[in-house]
């Protein structure tokens, strides 16, 4: 998350406390203040419905100016966190360049393990060998301080298909390796984090039928958008994902229930809709009651990155409130609102970069999306503000993006392309925005 | 204050704010509106050729003398800043005598401008771009007070952009060519010596535009005169003159040298001094000669001094002719992007507008006002000594791009013609040139087409490696008869730090108009 977009979620915050004070509507109650649990069905893990995704922690530079994550930042938010009784913490060795485990385990560790809930993953992207993969296993232990770990997950499958699987996990004999750990009691449930079309999807509950590979749980990227809106090319509609596992009995974590904190920051005709139906709530909270009106969602993960969000999320998670049919159907219409923008599908996770060319993927889709969302994209000559807007976005683009590192010096390589997670055809969506901004610096819009 | 005193400084201001503005605004939304004042100057427009303002420029100083030189040169305005600075501080110290009358140095003066009207004639642009007024007077603006507006102005941007709004472009601040910041900084030092000790010695003993018009003011209509009668013989005007060319022992004023700054009307106790029509009966009968003494040949140590120091920093500055290239910052979560080298160019490339290179080298004179106004880092003074200070193109911090002509709107010459971005593509200012050992379709074997993507004027057609092989990688090669030169190409080569695809300049920008 951006400052832009912390200041309004901050803006939102406070609005929303000083409407608190205001007679009439009641804000939601915040109960005893600790966020809700749910029982996981298969082993009676009482985990918070709201977890702590280890993706987005703030980064700092260091004396050689190298971004490394401001530890004293992350021990603040979890111990807000953990006082507010969010004890689910997911992580990655490939996050934040590969120091969201270390940081976590300085932050975790100073709490008694068997208080959180530890999530941690596979995410053998690059070199798949049986050593790179072991090492970073086991790296895992060091880095978060810790002898076992509560979920473990085969990192973004689905994508490439059972042959993309198989070269991951099976060719290199990750997969008996880890069940073999799951016996050792080392990992205590083994499961998937899925991005990919049905097809992939289906091979792997088939398996789970047929016991060749029994799951212990799923996580999939499901929001109001996705539920139905997923691009049906690359992704797969979440209520198909969702429906299949609760079928299942498996539970459900969910990851990117704000699509990186687009659905925090909707476009005007969206929340407009939202603070008409309830002035007092925020678009992300709509978005995450949405999520947890599902019961067999067992965690909802967000990567919190300031105070704030984390203050409001509380909020939202402790005295949760299940959505009611007529309020799904709304959500419905929000989802069919959204898809009238054309922003880019980027959650901002960063799986892209670095670039080996240098181009800043993410920056420049957030700062193309932000101002469709705030209502500042300049559509056409004939607009009557269309100079005021023009200016904004070359402006802003220019102070958000390094000019080496805009769209314009994309060479459309794709080598990002097997990273995206969203499958986003990166290089055209560049070349796309550059084609915007080049007619709005020639006036030929 | 004398009356006409209060118009000439009203003037001065307002002319000099002009100037300023258009010589600082990052904008370019001043250009269109002020564009006239560059114009208007002396050297620019006998480069331009543009006769109206000659003769304006002519008939002014023939009317009322050498007005131009206090109100309409910025050099000259300056100087009588600095020099009002100067006199405060000794008027403070009791120095009644600030200013004292000393004969013209006709030797140094009449050398200087021969030597200037022959550089002229020559094509020695760096000569006369060294003494010429306006164009000294926007470097130093462009080299010292450009920077601090630019870093200003970024400043204010980032707290604009803490309140949501986005309105100046971040620009860069660099420094474009270290032998011309040299020269600028010498410059400088030379003018404000000079003036901080006699106030105008730079205008009537170096300014070649000064003794242009020193030529025609001791024939102009309207001019000061000391009336004899009433003079006492006090001094105070001539303690009072900065151009020192008041001659109290002969009660003659030299008006070839005078810039009617008016000081002495005001000055004068005994209502001796006076401002009037120099061809009446009154003339004749009480001054005929109005001419200065002859050239003393001593030089007085002010102007000396300043001329040396002057000399030397000039010599010093033309020793080092390596271009400050600064390096970038990197984030560490991005991939480190090696800053771009200036390629080997055979010959220069000159600005679109420009006719041709000789052409635009002949008219320019290195008044750095399209550097200032050149918002894509692509102009900057050119290091190379044939041409030294005068303007070339480069791309490795930006290219030409196709909307812009703010250089076209502000060149106050003729060297670079004023053009719309539609005729843009009419000039053929450079033509690229792909070196195939750098390019990263071949080096790498990675398909790239970057620069035939982002050609503004379709000039790059991406041809097959191996035209027998359908799947073969396509390598970039370049239709002559389309490129403009804009240099779209190699700035966005990702070839580095020296592009794969470079741009040549154009001996002949205009051949064949057709093309667009």
């Amino acid at each position: 998350m951006d400052r832009r977009q912390f200041l309004k979620i901050t803006g939102a915050g406070s609005a929303l406390a000083l409407a608190g004070c205001a007679p009439g509507k009641s804000a939601p109650e915040t109960g005893d203040g600790k966020v809700v649990l749910r029982t996981n069905p298969r082993n009676g893990d009482r985990t918070s419905l709201l977890g702590y995704g280890c993706m987005r922690w703030p980064m700092i530079k260091d004396a050689d100016g190298k971004d490394i994550i401001d530890q004293e930042a992350v021990n603040e938010m979890v111990d807000y966190a953990m006082a507010h009784g969010i004890n689910y913490f997911d992580t990655s060795p490939a996050y934040l360049q590969g120091q969201s485990e270390r940081a976590a385990g300085i932050a975790l560790s100073r709490y008694p393990r068997d208080s959180y809930y530890l999530a941690t993953k596979l995410s053998n992207f690059g070199d798949t060998s049986p050593e790179a993969s072991k090492r970073m296993y086991a790296e895992s232990f060091r880095d978060l301080q810790t002898d076992y770990f509560d979920y473990y997950l085969f990192h973004a499958i689905g994508r490439g298909g059972v042959e993309a699987f198989n070269q991951r996990y099976v060719d290199n004999g990750m997969l008996p390796f880890l069940q073999e750990e799951k016996k050792a009691g080392r990992i205590r449930n083994l499961g998937f984090s899925f991005h990919g079309n049905r097809e992939a999807f289906d091979s792997f509950m088939k398996w789970h039928d047929e016991g060749t590979l029994v799951w212990d749980f799923v996580m999939i990227e499901m929001n109001y958008v996705d539920w139905t809106h997923a691009d049906p090319k690359r992704n797969t509609n979440a209520d198909y994902l969702y429906t299949e596992l609760e079928k299942r009995g498996l539970p459900v974590m969910v990851m990117e229930p704000l699509l990186g904190g687009r659905l925090a920051n909707v476009p005007e005709a969206v929340a407009t809709r939202m603070k008409e139906r309830e002035p007092d709530i925020s678009p992300a909270a709509w978005a995450f009651r949405f999520v947890g009106s599902h019961p067999g969602v067992q965690v909802i993960l967000s990567g919190m990155s300031t105070m704030d969000p984390i203050i409001e999320n509380c909020k939202t998670f402790s005295n949760f409130q299940p959505m009611s049919e007529e309020e799904l159907a709304f959500m419905e219409e929000m989802a069919v609102l959204m898809k009238e923008y054309p922003m880019v599908n980027c959650t901002d996770c960063k799986y892209c970069m670095p670039c080996p060319w240098g181009i800043d993927i993410p920056g420049i889709f957030r700062h193309y999306n932000e101002a469709i969302t705030d209502g500042t994209f300049a559509a056409s000559r004939e607009q009557k503000d269309y100079r005021r807007l023009k200016r904004a976005y070359l402006v802003s683009y220019d102070r958000a993006i390094p000019t080496l590192r805009q769209a314009d010096h994309c060479i459309s390589c794709g080598e990002c392309l097997s990273h995206c997670p969203q499958s986003i055809p990166i290089p055209r969506e560049l070349q796309r925005i550059n084609r915007y901004i080049e007619k709005l610096k020639q006036d030929t819009l | 204050m004398h009356m006409l005193k209060k118009i000439r400084v009203l003037l001065a201001v307002l002319f000099w704010t002009g100037i300023m503005l258009l010589l600082l605004d990052a904008s370019g939304v001043l250009h269109g509106w002020l564009g006239w004042m560059a114009r208007i100057q002396f050297l620019p427009a006998v480069l331009a050729l543009n006769a109206a303002v000659i003769a304006g420029l002519i008939l002014l100083t023939l009317l009322f003398g050498r007005i131009y030189c206090s109100v309409i040169c910025p050099l000259g305005v300056f100087q009588d800043a600095v020099a009002h600075v100067s006199v405060a501080r000794k008027r403070r110290k009791k120095d009644r005598k600030p200013y004292n009358w000393s004969p013209e140095r006709k030797w140094l003066r009449y050398g200087v401008w021969v030597l200037f009207v022959a550089a002229l004639v020559a094509g020695v642009q760096v000569f006369v771009a060294l003494l010429a007024p306006y164009s000294a007077y926007g470097r130093m603006v462009q080299n010292f007070l450009q920077p601090i507006v630019l870093w200003g102005g970024n400043l204010v941007e980032t707290l604009f952009e803490r309140a949501g709004k986005y309105v100046l472009y971040p620009r860069d601040v660099w420094l474009r060519s270290l032998p011309t910041f040299l020269i600028a900084a010498a410059t400088l030092v030379a003018v404000v010596i000079l003036a901080w000790r006699n106030g105008r010695t730079w205008c009537n003993t170096l300014c070649p535009v000064g003794t242009t018009l020193g030529f025609f003011s001791r024939l102009a209509l309207f001019r000061p005169f000391i009336d004899t009668e009433k003079c006492k013989g006090c001094r105070v005007c001539e303690h009072n003159c900065k151009a020192a060319c008041i001659d109290i022992d002969s009660k003659k004023i030299d008006h070839s040298r005078c810039v009617d700054c008016f000081n002495c009307l005001g000055a004068c106790k005994s209502d001796a001094i006076h401002y009037r029509f120099a061809y009446g009966r009154k003339a004749r009968t009480k001054d005929a000669a109005t001419e200065g003494q002859a050239a003393g040949t001593a030089c007085a140590s002010g102007s000396g001094e300043g001329r040396r120091a002057f000399l030397a920093g000039t010599a010093l500055a033309l020793g080092s002719a390596t271009l400050g290239a600064q390096g970038k910052k990197l984030d560490g979560g991005y991939a480190a992007i090696l800053d771009k080298e200036i390629p080997e160019r055979d010959m220069p490339i000159t600005p679109f507008g420009s006719k041709s290179i000789k052409d635009f080298y002949a008219h320019c004179t290195a008044c750095q006002l399209c550097v200032a106004a050149c918002p894509n880092g692509v102009l900057r003074p050119s290091t190379d000594l044939r041409r030294l200070m005068q303007p070339e193109m480069s791309y490795e911090r930006g290219y030409c791009r196709p909307e812009c002509v703010r250089c076209s709107e502000v060149c106050p010459t003729g060297a670079i013609l004023k053009i719309t971005k539609e005729e843009k593509t009419q000039y053929r200012v450079g033509l690229a040139r792909v070196n195939r050992d750098l390019c990263i379709v071949e080096t790498q074997g990675t398909s790239c087409g970057n620069c035939a993507r982002k050609c503004p004027v379709g000039a790059i057609k991406m041809v097959k490696v191996n035209p027998d092989d359908p799947e073969s990688l396509r390598r970039p090669t370049v239709i002559e008869e389309r490129c403009i030169g804009c240099g779209a190409c190699e700035n966005l080569c990702p070839a580095r730090p020296v592009s794969a695809i470079t741009v040549n300049g154009r001996s002949s920008h205009l051949t064949e108009e057709s093309h667009g």
